[in-house]
């Protein structure tokens, strides 16, 4: 029978079949990060348990580390001791593989699964962070899971689970000049809703989603979460295989070519069923631009934002306006004339070298506005971090007005001191606009790179295809 | 994992589609390496008018008034009745664990998000879903009763209004029978290890790389 992609990971990986429809499902890579992990260590040490396959864990210190010098470490004691305990726990549980918060490739989790090659297709990867979706962009089956189940991952290699239902997202045609995978799953998000993904697990695929960038997949399938899905997934194509090739973590010589043969299987079979298709025309997305508190509240530049007074869903029409209250906006405000404070380019979800070249393409030359307060690229690793140096897009950026970042998470939720203050509106280029998610009362504008480079030269929101 | 059997407790209204992970407990009380202590920071943003930081005394940080757990007639509720897509977002199970710490047992919404559904259950906390028309019917009931309780069997899988209706939900076989009994999941999976082993030898004659 023509299965899909997830059929394929999914049957690759059944170790056990429940008679309640349950399956125990088989983990290949672990991500470990300092916020999520040290209750699984702990739980592991009260039950004298063991971790199964210590070569499964890839581990780094991403959330808590300051992105300003690291000579003098990190000055929050509480945050200072989180990062300490995975050190402590890395040393204790003998993990082979864990970048440390000085070691040169450090950086986000999910930025450094595929760029050590430690992410590779066919496998199930999970984390302890709802952001695993990113590395199905690598036809591979990622998903999210709590602490408990970080420490059933460490003590069994395994996981219970239930087969999602199949949701195929079909972007077909081209996109316009200065649109990108940002301003693609925000479309998408805005079609299907927050909870519109929620119990599937999303395959992306159309013309528009072969045509990006390795990078751009990432993008995707980063904010599959953000659609309700805990796993987002791209087929296997020369690209996947081309970006793989020599990683440190991928296999090499002959072991490659053998394992590329298999990956080139993993895509969904002509005639593959799915329980739901959602199909978007690549060709009239737009740059996007969020407006309220959840990501689905998206409009494209030349919008306004909404009036409640127009949804008559009564349960909608509260959520936009607590959003608006939340956000200072009011209604029908064209989204050109909204000006920022600060601008945050970096997160797992647009850290990347690509993401860092588009931008500096449009600050190139040109300087911040004057009301902009702080403008702020924060790399995805210090491996994006070097090779932007050589580069010389630091250069751009710092002559711009930009200020050039430690890698980390930052500002994408402001657990070290990288925050927004009450009032503060910024152009972000991560994936959650919620209430307080970058700082308490600070308020978050979603975007593309470029998009966020055109806001911190206008000082607001501004079509990037009018400066291109 | 906890046990869930029965329990019958006061509700308080959620009444706000969508409610995130960093609403339920925002970031800075993640760096807390315990599992304990996330009760009092329950819902922070909404809950205090001033900011709250890890190691303050919260008895001391004034109340939002207009918040709803901070209301009079839902003062020691133990049943949250939410709308749809709660608990979206961050995998932080530091969120059930502050809805737990802070007293709630069960949560009824049209729908979860994933992750945080699966994180409930973890922590002996109920994750109930009903059709939104009954939700909407247990919202206006509740608004419309004051010291409205709700009692709940899980292994007859139904929700009452004590001498009124009554509401039949699902909940997969596995995690029910791990609730009733407060199984050890892990020690669970680890009965299979000869499984996992065998599972590991043929994979990584097709798959040697993953195994490097
Ligand atoms: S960059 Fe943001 S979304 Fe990504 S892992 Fe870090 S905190 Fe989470």
């Amino acid at each position: 029978m023509a299965q899909s992609l997830y059929d394929k990971l999914w049957d690759a990986h059944r170790v056990h079949d429940e008679a309640d429809g349950t399956a125990l499902i088989y983990i290949d890579r672990h991500l470990v990060h300092e916020v999520t992990s040290p209750q699984a260590f702990e739980g592991l040490e009260i039950n004298g348990r063991k971790l199964w396959r210590i070569n499964s864990i890839v581990a780094t210190a991403d959330h808590n580390v300051p992105t300003t010098s690291r000579k003098e470490g990190i000055a929050d004691a509480i945050s200072r001791l989180q990062v300490e305990t995975l050190d402590a726990n890395i040393k204790k549980f003998g993990v082979p593989v864990y970048f440390g918060m000085n070691d040169a490739r450090q950086g986000i989790v999910h930025v450094i699964g595929p760029e050590q090659g430690a992410t590779l297709p066919g496998m199930t990867v999970v984390c302890g962070d709802s952001h695993t979706s990113t590395h199905g962009a690598f036809a591979a089956l990622a998903f999210g899971i709590g602490t408990s189940e970080v420490e059933h991952v460490m003590a069994t290699q395994c996981l219970v689970a239930k087969k999602s239902k199949s949701l195929l997202i079909r972007v077909e045609g081209q996109v316009g000049c200065g649109v990108t995978a940002k301003d693609i799953v925000l479309a998408i998000i805005g079609k299907i809703g927050t909870a519109g993904g929620t119990g599937y697990a999303i395959e992306f695929a159309g013309s528009a989603v072969r045509a990006l960038s390795m990078e751009g997949r990432m993008t995707v399938c980063n904010m599959a979460i953000e659609a309700g899905a805990r796993a987002g997934m791209v087929a296997a194509d020369e690209k996947t295989i081309a970006y793989l090739r020599g990683r440190p973590h991928a296999p090499q010589g002959t072991m490659f070519e053998q394992a590329a043969y298999y990956w080139r299987t993993l895509k969904s079979d002509d005639g593959a069923i799915f329980d739901r298709v959602v199909e978007l025309d690549a060709r009239i997305i737009e740059p996007q631009v969020t407006w309220g508190t959840s990501p689905e509240m998206v409009v494209s530049i030349d919008g306004n934002v909404p009036e409640p007074n127009k949804e008559s869903d009564p349960v909608k029409r509260e959520a936009m306006e607590r959003a608006l209250q939340y956000m200072g906006l009011n209604p029908g405000t064209p989204m050109a004339q909204i000006k920022i404070d600060k601008v945050f380019i970096g997160s797992c979800t647009n850290s990347r070298i690509e993401d860092l070249r588009a931008a500096a393409g449009v600050v190139k030359g040109r300087h911040i506005a004057a009301n902009v307060k702080l403008a702020m690229v924060v790399p995805g690793s210090g491996l994006v971090k070097r090779q932007a140096e050589s580069e010389g897009l630091d250069k751009i950026f710092l002559a711009a007005g930009f200020e050039w970042r430690e890698p980390g998470c930052s500002m994408c939720l402001g657990m070290n001191d990288d925050r927004l203050s009450p009032g503060e509106r910024c152009a972000s280029t991560s994936n959650r606009n919620f209430e307080g998610r970058q700082g308490a009362g600070g308020r978050t504008h979603l975007l593309s790179p470029e998009m966020a480079a055109a806001a911190a030269i206008a000082g607001r929101f501004a079509d990037v295809r009018q400066i291109l | 994992m906890k046990v869930f059997r029965s329990h019958t407790g006061l509700v308080a209204p959620m009444d706000r589609a969508n409610v995130d992970t960093d609403a339920i407990i925002p970031k800075q009380f993640l760096k807390s390496i315990k599992r304990s202590g996330f009760g009092q920071n329950l819902f922070d943003e909404w809950r205090y008018m001033d900011h709250g930081e890890p190691g303050v005394d919260n008895t001391r940080r004034p109340l939002n008034p207009n918040f709803v757990l901070n209301q009079a007639r839902y003062l020691g509720a133990t049943v949250l009745l939410a709308r749809k897509n709660f608990g979206c977002g961050s995998s932080r199970e530091h969120a059930p664990w502050a809805l737990q710490q802070f007293g709630f047992k069960v949560i009824v919404a049209p729908s979860f998000a994933d992750i945080f559904f699966n994180n409930c259950f973890k922590n002996g906390l109920l994750p109930i879903v009903l059709a939104e028309p009954e939700v909407n019917q247990l919202f206006d009931t509740l608004f419309a009763t004051p010291g409205l309780k709700l009692h709940i069997d899980l292994a007859r899988q139904v929700v009452e209004v004590p001498g009124a209706e009554s509401y039949r939900f699902e909940v997969e076989e596995h995690r029910k029978q791990s609730l009733l009994n407060g199984w050890d999941e892990i020690g669970l999976s680890l009965l299979q290890a000869d499984k996992i082993r065998a599972y590991e030898v043929a994979r990584q004659i097709k798959e040697p790389w993953i195994f490097s």
